[in-house]
């Protein structure tokens, strides 16, 4: 493989096939962790490093992994990596570990961990498997820290804790919008993406699944077959 | 080839065993860490109860200004010394579990749900510049919704106001229970008393406190939407400032005073 080609693995996944504005993946997460960026950030980083070792580590034994268990197989590298990120904030960021409580954890059920290594990693070499973990990775962290700066400025009134609209609660002129800081705020703001991105990459908008038919006369129900 | 039945239990075997072994290693060389972590965040609370904590200074040294000490349950005294224990890392949660340093609190009198008391507990007494007592923080426990919470509470030298409430460790819903570690809520305790009379009033209402309301100051707001919650934190001060517990500890310290 040549280096464009590696390049271009690594950058599809953050504009083009991004994991949560294409396949809407990891939404969960997304919309749970990002009220607070300096939160988020680390959150990105654990699902960024979890992603692409996991990547990396099914690619490698791929060829030895039986078909019938490699789903549990997957999943237990997963989970042991989403432990191993765990333990390692418990110990070097206990306060961020504390505010994200179970969403680490949950790093094992997010899709785009699973969908990456099932749909990518069982068939590619290990390196291009980490470069795509890593640009899966990214492409899911741009979306939360834009959400987590919305979420968190317009929230709060802050960002990484700095304040930056004085808020009127404290003195200042911005009244704080309560709702970015509930959870359902960023569905609203995944959802604007989703149609910023599509209004501007007009191939990402999908085929409808069903046409509405336009009006039509009511049936002649005299000439209706009776299935008695 | 893969998928004969010995390839898949050899396959899913190495797995299991070098994941494992991963597992364990990072838990094992990480532990002392993270243990160090859970005590400076109780530490943090502890200070925070007090109100002096300050995030710039090292925890270890704005340690240093509280008293600890033992208290024996059966008469309220305040000892320095039990046993072989070390007064700084006495766990009194860790010895409530043991049954050779603990009793069981018989059903009718335990209404905070505790199950068994430590015999022995520790207090931290706050002094000023002239080791005058200030504040003293206790320690206190009992079941809410969905678990036991566990926390400090700040009281002042009168022995009646309290000053400073902190949880460091609960299992309640976010934003309905959980809402025990608003500081605005928090706030709320700030100047609340305890006794009338010698008994424990103080209770957190349902709704907010009417500030007519002869007993305003025995009251706090209810946390909306976490009735069992607040039941819970009423009946864990009922019991704490009850006979079993911290009671004749601070009449001893009052005879002191």
């Amino acid at each position: 493989m040549t280096v464009k080609q590696y390049k271009e693995i690594l950058a599809k996944p953050l504009l083009e096939e991004n994991p949560i504005t294409l396949q809407i993946l990891g939404i969960c997460s997304a919309l749970a962790v990002t009220s607070n960026l300096s939160v988020t950030l680390v959150m990105c980083v654990a699902l960024t490093s979890v992603v692409s070792f996991s990547n990396l580590f099914i690619s490698i034994i791929r060829n030895y992994i039986p078909s019938s268990v490699r789903i549990i197989v997957q999943m237990t590298i997963i989970a042991s990596l989403v432990i191993v990120v765990d333990e390692l904030l418990k110990a070097y960021d206990y306060e961020t570990s504390k505010k994200l409580s179970v969403f680490v954890g949950l790093i094992i059920t997010n899709c785009i961990v699973m969908g990456r290594a099932e749909a990518f990693a069982m068939k590619e070499k290990p390196f291009v498997s980490f470069l795509d973990g890593l640009g899966n990775g990214l492409g899911y962290s741009i979306i939360l820290i834009a959400v987590a700066v919305v979420r968190e400025l317009f929230g709060a009134g802050t960002l990484m804790g700095y304040e930056i609209l004085p808020l009127v609660s404290n003195g200042g002129w911005y009244p704080a919008n309560n709702l970015l800081l509930l959870p359902p705020s960023s569905f609203i703001l995944i959802g604007l993406m989703i149609w910023g991105i599509r209004a501007y990459k007009t191939d990402q908008i999908e085929p409808n699944e069903y046409k509405l038919s336009g009006h039509a006369t009511a049936p002649d129900l005299s000439k209706r077959e009776l299935n008695v | 080839m893969n998928d004969s039945v010995l390839k898949t239990l050899t396959v899913s075997f190495l797995v299991c065993l070098f994941c494992s072994l991963i597992v364990s290693y990072a838990a094992v060389s990480l532990r002392d860490m993270q243990n160090l972590n859970k005590l400076n965040d109780q530490r943090i609370k502890i200070l925070k109860t007090a109100a002096i904590y300050n995030p710039d200074e090292s925890i270890e040294s704005q340690f240093t200004r509280l008293t600890p000490k033992f208290v024996d349950f059966s008469t309220g005294d305040l000892l320095d010394e039990y046993g072989e224990y070390d007064l700084d890392t006495y766990d009194p949660v860790y010895f409530s579990k043991q049954p050779e340093h603990s009793t069981p609190i018989p059903a009718s009198k335990d209404i905070a749900i505790v199950k068994n008391q430590e015999n022995i507990g520790k207090i931290y007494l706050l002094k000023d510049s002239y080791s005058n007592l200030e504040k003293i923080i206790l320690p206190i426990r009992g079941y809410g919704l969905w678990g036991t919470l566990f926390g400090y509470i700040a009281i002042d030298k009168d022995l009646n106001t309290i000053k400073g409430l902190e949880f460091y460790a609960h299992k309640e819903t976010p934003g309905l229970g959980a809402e025990v570690d608003n500081p605005k809520w928090k706030a709320l305790w700030d100047g609340k008393s305890i006794y009338k009379n010698g008994e424990v009033e103080i209770e957190v209402i349902k709704g907010k406190v009417d500030p007519a309301n002869q007993m305003a100051s025995y009251q706090v707001d209810g946390l909306s939407g976490a009735t069992l919650t607040s039941r819970g934190v009423t009946n864990m001060l009922v019991y704490w400032f009850g006979e079993s517990g911290y009671k004749e500890t601070l009449k001893n310290i009052n005879y002191d005073s």
